[in-house]
C-alpha cells in the first residue's frame, strides 16, 4: 500500500536550472522512531514525491536493509541491469536512526552492484541518516537518470534537484564543502561521489562525514544516475513511543560502554579487545596486521616485518598527520581521525584503510596516508582500489601487461600507484579496463590474467588474508555472506580458541550476550590443537549455530542503522539479542520479543538471498578464494555447506525452499521462483559481460 | 555595606580539545527538554550546539545564553593556535544573525537551564552523555556581597538634580513612593 500525498505544483526556474516541489503536509498518523515517509525521486523526469509507507512493512522487515530488500524485490526484477534507469538506488536510514540510541547513525545504501551484478548493500556511519530522519524521511529512493549532473537538496519539506555541472570532477570531500558554502548551510550533511563515481568505476564509493559506503561499487550507480550528491538538513522531531523505558535502555548501554572501555578483553589482540571498529587510528602497534595480512596483490606474508625502527617511524608519521580522533553521530567511540598529510588537504580516515595502500605498494605509512587523501577525494573503496593497482603491476612484472599498456608510468613503486589511481578514476588507457575491478579486468585482458585475480568472492575483492589451516566457521561466512565482506559477517564469537581452559572459563563468565547457553560450551571445548580443534571442531552443526548468530547480529544492525562497532563486530558488545527487542518496542511501539525479532531478521535475510537467487547466484558462487587457506578439506567443505544450507532452509543450490519461504510469509517469493523456473536451474552462469556492455545492448 | 550571601555557581567546563564532534550532548539535551520528557529527539531544539568544522579541526560546544534582539554591529575573527574562529563560534546568544538556539518551528529563543528539574539530575544530561569528557560539571560555592552601590546612586542623583533642580527630583521621589 502506498499513498502519494499531494504537492504544490512543481515549479521550474530556468535561470537557475532548479526544479523544486514544496511538499504539503496532509495529516499524519503518529509514527514512532520512523517518520513513515519516503522520498521518491525520478531523476529522468525531475519528479519528486513524498510517499507514505505501510507500517505493516516495519513490523515484517523493520527498516534499513530489511525494507530496502523488500523494495528491490518488488520493483527491480532480475532483467534490470545495474546501469539501467530502472535500477533503484536507495539511501535508507535504519529504524532507530535519529533516536537517542547511542551509535545508531548508519545509512544503508542498496542497489544492484555493477561489479558483482548482485544486490549491494553497503553502509556508512557519519551524520547523514539522522539528519534525513529529522528532515522527515526514512529513505530516499532514486530511479531514472538525470541528463545533466545534479545534486539533491533536501531541506525539511523543501526538496530540490539542483544543477551540479560546476561540481563535475571535484573531489568528494571538496564537493561537500562547496555545497555547504553555496547553500550557506554549515549544518547540512552531504553524501557525495568523486571522480570515480562520476566515471562509473566499479569500486567507486560514496563519501560522507567521516565515513563512506564503499563496497560493491554503489558510487558508480550514483554516477550513472547523474547524481553528484545528496544534501540534507532537517529540524523536525523523531518521536519515541515509550520515552521513560527507552531512555533507561540508552543509559544502560552508555554505562556498559564505559565499563567495556575500562575493561578490555584479555587474551585477544588490542584492536579486538575493546568496542568500536578496530581502533586503527589509535593503535600504533601494527605487528599483527603487517605480519598476518598479505602484501602486494594479496600475495606475500612478511613474517619478520615489524621491528622497533618501523614502529617508531610509523608512530611518528601517524602523530604528525593525525589532528584529532573523531566520532560519528551520537557515539563516544573515536574510530576515525582527521588526517593532515604535509602539503595535502585534510581528510578523514577510519579503520583498515590506514594500511591497505601501504601494504599493496610494499611501502610505508607515510605513503599510505598520503595516497589515501587522493583516494578519498576520488571516492574509491580502500579494499578494492589498492588490490586492483597491485594486480596491474603484477601483470606487468609477469609480462601479461607490457610497457605499451603503461605509457609514461613512473619507475618507482609509489609513483606507479599514484599514476594508476589517476588512470583508473579517469578511465584512461589501461585504467579503463582496471576500473572494472580485478575480475572483469582479468577477463578482458586474458592471456592468463585470471590467475592473478585470485582474491575475489562473487567477483569482488576481499581482505588480503592468506592463512594456513581451513577454519570451518570462516569458511561458511566467506562462502555464504551476501555483503561479501568478512568484517560484515564476523564478530561475537572469538576468532580463535584461547590457549587454556582457565582463560576460556574466565571469558564465558560474563558472556551474557549469547543467544543460548550452548555457545559457552562450544567455546569452552574449543582447543588450539588436538581432537577439538579446527578444521573438525566446531562441528558443522555447531558452525551453523555460530555463523547464524554472528550473521543475525549484522542483519539487525543493518535494519536498525546501528554501527557494527557497538554491536555485531566486537566481542561482548552493549547491544545484543536480549536488549534489541526492548529497544525496538520502546522506540517504535512495535510489539517485539527475541523470537519475533529473530523471525523478522530471517525474513529479510532470506529476501536478500531471494534477490540474488533471482539474479543467478548459486552454490558455485559460494566459495572463498582457492588460496585463502593452504590446507583445504574439500569433503568437509561440502559437508559444511550442505549442513548450513539445510539449517537455513535452503536447498542444495542455496535457494530458499518452498517450506521455509512459506514459514516466513514469503509465499510471493516462491511463486516468483516457480514462474521463473528457478528451482530447476542448477546454476548456469548468469552473465559474463560487464555491466557497461550489458547496458549498450 | 551590604550583607554577605552564599551562592552555588553551576559550571560546565568545556574542554574543546577533547570534543570528538559526536553531538551526543545535542541528542541528550533535546530529548530531556521534550514534552513529555524523552518523548522526542531533535538536535535543532538543543540548548547546546557543537560548532563543528572537522576539516579545520574546530569543535566548540556552546550553551544557549541570553536572547538578543539585535545582532552585533561587527563580526570579529579570532585566530587561536593557528585556527581561525568566527567570534560567533563562542557566542551564547540567541540572535537574529543565526538559527542557533531557537525553536525550529516557532523561532522562540532557547536557553540552557542546566537541566533543572524535580527531582534534580546529578549533572546536566549533556555532561552525563559526554563520554569524551569534553564537558565536565562543577559546582562551586561563592560568597557574594549584596551591596548597594551607594556612590553610583549619589552620582546619578546629583546629575539629575543638576539638570532638573533638586526640588523636582524630591517631588518625583515623593510621588513614586506614594504609588507603592
Amino acid at each position: 500500500m502506498k499513498v502519494v500525498l499531494s504537492y504544490a505544483p512543481a515549479a521550474h526556474d530556468e535561470s537557475k536550472n532548479v526544479s523544486w516541489a514544496q511538499v504539503i503536509w496532509k495529516g499524519n498518523n503518529m509514527r514512532y522512531a520512523e517518520t513513515g515517509f519516503n522520498l521518491e525521486i525520478d531523476l529522468s523526469r525531475g519528479n519528486i514525491e513524498r510517499v507514505e509507507t505501510d507500517p505493516r512493512d516495519t513490523e515484517l522487515y523493520l527498516g534499513g536493509l530489511g525494507t530496502n530488500a523488500k523494495i528491490l524485490w518488488d520493483r527491480v526484477p532480475p532483467e534490470v541491469e545495474p546501469f539501467s534507469p530502472d535500477n533503484l538506488l536507495i539511501f535508507s536510514t535504519g529504524l532507530l536512526c535519529g533516536t537517542p540510541a547511542t551509535g545508531c547513525n548508519r545509512t544503508i545504501v542498496s542497489t544492484l552492484s555493477p561489479q558483482t551484478r548482485l544486490m549491494a548493500f553497503s553502509m556508512m556511519g557519519g551524520f547523514w541518516a539522522p539528519e534525513l530522519k529529522y528532515a522527515g524521511y526514512d529513505k530516499v529512493i532514486l530511479r531514472g537518470k538525470s541528463p545533466d549532473l545534479v545534486y539533491l537538496w533536501i531541506n525539511n519539506d523543501k526538496v530540490e534537484i539542483r544543477d551540479a555541472s560546476h561540481l563535475r570532477g571535484k573531489g568528494a570531500v571538496e564537493t561537500a564543502e562547496l555545497i555547504r558554502q553555496e547553500l550557506n548551510e554549515p549544518k547540512a550533511q552531504v553524501a557525495a561521489i568523486g571522480l570515480a563515481g562520476e566515471n562509473r568505476v566499479y569500486f567507486a564509493s560514496i563519501e560522507q562525514g567521516r565515513s563512506s559506503a564503499s563496497r560493491a561499487g554503489i558510487g558508480a550507480v550514483m554516477g550513472d544516475k547523474g547524481l553528484k550528491a545528496i544534501v540534507v538538513r532537517g529540524t523536525k522531531d523523531i518521536n519515541i513511543a515509550r520515552p521513560a523505558e527507552f531512555i533507561g535502555l540508552c543509559n544502560e548501554v552508555l554505562k556498559y560502554i564505559k565499563f567495556r572501555n575500562e575493561n578490555p578483553i584479555p587474551g585477544v589482540m588490542p584492536i579486538l579487545a575493546g568496542l568500536g571498529s578496530p581502533q586503527e587510528m589509535k593503535v600504533h602497534d601494527e605487528k599483527w596486521h603487517t605480519e598476518n595480512f598479505a602484501w602486494g596483490n594479496s600475495r606475500v606474508r612478511r613474517k619478520e616485518f615489524w621491528n622497533e625502527e618501523i614502529a617508531k617511524d610509523w608512530m611518528e608519521t601517524m602523530e604528525t598527520m593525525r589532528t584529532r580522533l573523531i566520532s560519528c553521530y551520537n557515539c563516544p567511540m573515536t574510530c576515525g581521525a582527521t588526517m593532515s598529510p604535509p602539503g595535502l588537504p585534510t581528510y578523514m580516515m577510519k579503520c583498515f584503510s590506514k594500511l591497505t595502500y601501504t601494504m599493496a605498494a610494499f611501502s610505508d605509512l607515510q605513503f599510505g596516508l598520503g595516497i589515501a587523501q587522493s583516494a578519498t577525494e576520488y571516492g574509491v573503496d580502500a579494499f578494492s582500489a589498492p588490490q586492483v593497482m597491485a594486480f596491474a603491476l603484477e601483470l606487468y612484472e609477469n609480462g601479461i601487461l607490457t610497457d605499451e599498456d603503461f605509457p609514461g608510468m613512473p619507475s618507482d613503486n609509489e609513483g606507479r600507484f599514484y599514476w594508476l589511481l589517476d588512470r583508473i578514476v579517469r578511465r584512461e588507457g589501461i585504467g579503463d579496463v582496471l576500473a572494472n575491478g580485478t575480475y572483469w579486468a582479468a577477463k578482458e585482458i586474458g592471456k592468463g590474467a585470471e590467475e592473478y585475480a585470485h582474491n575475489n568472492i562473487k567477483k569482488h575483492e576481499q581482505l588480503p588474508l592468506k592463512l594456513g589451516m581451513l577454519n570451518p566457521i570462516y569458511f561458511l561466512m566467506y562462502a555464504t555472506g551476501e555483503k561479501i565482506n568478512i568484517t560484515q559477517i564476523e564478530g561475537q564469537f572469538p576468532q580463535a580458541p584461547f590457549p587454556t581452559r582457565e582463560e576460556r572459563e574466565a571469558f564465558v563468565k560474563d558472556w551474557f550476550q549469547i543467544p543460548d547457553e550452548k555457545f559457552k560450551q562450544y567455546f569452552l571445548d574449543w582447543e588450539l590443537r588436538g581432537e577439538k580443534s579446527i578444521p573438525y571442531y566446531p562441528t558443522p552443526e555447531m558452525c551453523c549455530d555460530i555463523v547464524d548468530w554472528q550473521e543475525r547480529m549484522h542483519y539487525i544492525d543493518d535494519a536498525l542503522g546501528m554501527c557494527a562497532g557497538l554491536s555485531s563486530f566486537p566481542l561482548k558488545p552493549p547491544y545484543h539479542i536480549h536488549n534489541y527487542p526492548k529497544f525496538i518496542s520502546a522506540a517504535a511501539g512495535i510489539d517485539m520479543d527475541e523470537e519475533k525479532l529473530t523471525q523478522a531478521i530471517k525474513r529479510y535475510r532470506t529476501l536478500v538471498r531471494a534477490n540474488n537467487t533471482r539474479r543467478g547466484m548459486r552454490r558455485k558462487d559460494e566459495k572463498p578464494p582457492e588460496d585463502h587457506w593452504r590446507k583445504r578439506f574439500p569433503e568437509l567443505e561440502e559437508k559444511l555447506l550442505d549442513t548450513y544450507y539445510k539449517f537455513k532452509g535452503w536447498n542444495n543450490q542455496g535457494i530458499p525452499t518452498k517450506e521455509s519461504l512459506h514459514e516466513l510469509g514469503l509465499d510471493y517469493v516462491f511463486e516468483d521462483f516457480e514462474k521463473r523456473g528457478i528451482y530447476s536451474d542448477n546454476g548456469d552462469t548468469p552473465s559474463e559481460e560487464t555491466s557497461a556492455e550489458k547496458e549498450k545492448e | 555595606m551590604g550583607e554577605k550571601k552564599k551562592k552555588i555557581i553551576k559550571t560546565v567546563k568545556v574542554d574543546a580539545d577533547k570534543c570528538n564532534g559526536c553531538r551526543a550532548c545535542e541528542v541528550a539535551c533535546s530529548a530531556f527538554h521534550s514534552t513529555p520528557k524523552y518523548s522526542g529527539n531533535n538536535p535543532a531544539r538543543s540548548r547546546i550546539q557543537v560548532i563543528r568544522h572537522p576539516l579545520k579541526d574546530i569543535y566548540i560546544p556552546v550553551f544557549a545564553g541570553e536572547y538578543t534582539s539585535a545582532e552585533c554591529m561587527g563580526r570579529d575573527k579570532y585566530v587561536i593556535d593557528g585556527k581561525e574562529y568566527e567570534e560567533c563560534a563562542f557566542c551564547r546568544a540567541s540572535c537574529p544573525s543565526r538559527d542557533l538556539f531557537k525553536e525550529p518551528d516557532s523561532g522562540l529563543p532557547l536557553k540552557c537551564d542546566m537541566c533543572e528539574s524535580d527531582p534534580d539530575l546529578e549533572e546536566p544530561l549533556c555532561v552525563q552523555w559526554c563520554l569524551a569528557d569534553a564537558l565536565t560539571y562543577e559546582e562551586r560555592e561563592e560568597e557574594v556581597e549584596e551591596e548597594v552601590a551607594q556612590e553610583e546612586l549619589e552620582i546619578g542623583l546629583e546629575s539629575l538634580a543638576h539638570k532638573y533642580g533638586l526640588e523636582k527630583i524630591m517631588d518625583a521621589v515623593a510621588r513614586m513612593s506614594m504609588k507603592d
